[in-house]
């Protein structure tokens, strides 16, 4: 019987490498796998990569995981925001490297990746700082630049629903990145509001299929979000 | 000289939305013109992380947690709203879906370059967000910002100084001064002015030069 459905964190967060991509879920706190961030803190896999959109906030979550010297390394789109202020001192003070993508393109990197497709030409960041490197080619008259595919080791993803297959749902603005980050990466783990048996969740309902799942654990996130 | 207020600005973007129009409004003044849209004209907002047919800002004590706009503010979805991820999201827009972007800018040079992301190439760490992505992929972007800077540089220029966002994007531009269509060969026409502004005036506080329309 396929069981993916895992009951504790350390369960969840087994043989999580050091020196891991791991891609993370969430724009701002929507759609972000609280939880899984905090087991990875707990497990304590080191010289990470972290792929997400946002640098962290506060100092608890992406933030603490950094603060602990845990990061070697952020690929994002928007570092700066209100409370990052842990990033900003790891910054400044030369202890994070740090790799800025548009916004569009990460996501499509990250698509690119897990649909086999190793690289690609777009129309984002043409002529900009973001393109220096990296090769351009006219197409059909208009200028492209050459992005590649962005594979995870890791995927940290938060999700709705989720059944011992893994099939996910998720809920409203929560889905974002989520859903590119599990096709992305080797392992991927979600933390669900709900679990559901097998058969329960429509198959027309479902957004992540169960093969780009390898582990589901169920955190209740409070009745704020329920 | 009366130049436009905030709040005008973004009624004066509205205005020229037409029914049926699938809109992404940037961050500031732009969010601002969701506002004066008459409820009866259905234009379509899109939202970067994953939003169709998004609404306003929900009643205090009505606020989902789970619904939020890409400056991660509460918000609502209409009636036909739908939501999707982050890849399908960029899709639209870089796929030309999007009939309209507006954002708001550092400076606009005559030639369509938009520069509003990073204030110095110094700036090693800026937040680029989905500017550049919504600059090339929407069908048009519109630009409403201060004509000037605090200290009164001209934000309509003939060459970006500040780092480009992307290159020969933007086809008219809102200020507190007037309203200028970016004309390719050309450069800025002026299309309309603020009560009390004359050309010249508008051209004194200009970078680039501006043109009559016709």
């Amino acid at each position: 019987m396929i069981n993916k459905i895992v009951r504790t964190m350390a369960e969840a967060m087994a043989g999580i490498k050091d020196g891991s991509t791991v891609l993370i879920g969430g724009f701002g706190a929507v759609g972000q796998p609280d939880a899984l961030i905090e087991g990875l803190i707990e497990q304590g896999a080191k010289d990470l990569v972290c792929v997400a959109n946002n640098a962290g906030t506060g100092r608890t979550g992406l933030a603490r995981l950094m603060e602990l010297g845990r990061v070697r390394k952020i690929i994002c789109s928007f570092p700066r925001s209100a409370g990052s202020v842990v990033f900003e001192e790891l910054y400044r003070a030369g202890r994070i490297e740090l790799e800025i993508v548009p916004q569009g393109t990460l996501a499509e990197r990250m698509r690119a990746a897990g649909a086999g497709i190793p690289a690609f030409y777009t129309p984002t960041g043409v002529g900009t700082l973001l393109a220096q490197g990296k090769e351009v080619r006219e197409i059909d008259g208009r200028l492209y630049v050459l992005e590649r595919a962005l594979k995870g080791d890791v995927a940290l993803i938060e999700a709705w629903e989720g059944d011992r297959w893994g099939n996910l749902t998720y809920r409203e603005s929560g889905r974002n990145f989520n859903p590119v980050m599990a096709m992305a990466a080797e392992l991927t783990i979600a933390q669900v509001m709900h679990l559901r048996e097998l058969g329960e969740i429509n198959p027309d309902h479902v957004v992540t299929p169960g093969i780009f799942v390898d582990r589901v654990i169920r955190v209740d996130r409070g009745p704020e979000w329920a | 000289m009366k130049p436009f207020s905030r709040a005008e600005m973004a009624a004066r973007v509205a205005r020229d939305i037409p029914e049926g129009w699938y809109v992404n409004l940037g961050i500031g003044i732009p969010t601002m013109v969701a506002d004066h849209v008459p409820a009866e004209r259905e234009v379509i907002l899109h939202s970067e992380n994953g939003i169709l047919g998004m609404g306003p800002a929900p009643p205090p004590g009505k606020v989902d947690p789970w619904l939020v706009n890409a400056g991660k503010q509460p918000v609502t979805l209409r009636p036909g709203g739908s939501f999707f991820h982050h890849a399908d999201s960029f899709a639209m827009i870089r796929g030309g879906h999007l009939d309209l972007c507006v954002l708001g800018a550092f400076e606009v040079a005559e030639n369509g370059d938009i520069a509003n992301w990073a204030t110095s190439e110094n700036d090693t760490a800026p937040a680029v967000g989905g500017a550049m992505d919504l600059a090339a992929g929407a069908k048009r972007l519109w630009v409403v910002m201060e004509h000037t800077t605090k200290d009164g540089r001209p934000k309509l220029v003939e060459k970006c100084s500040y780092p480009l966002t992307a290159l020969g994007a933007v086809s008219r531009v809102y200020t507190n001064l007037g309203v200028f269509d970016v004309v390719k060969g050309r450069g800025f026409v002026v299309v309309d002015m603020a009560p009390g502004v004359t050309f010249e005036a508008l051209q004194e506080r200009s970078g680039a030069k501006l043109h009559l329309p016709g």
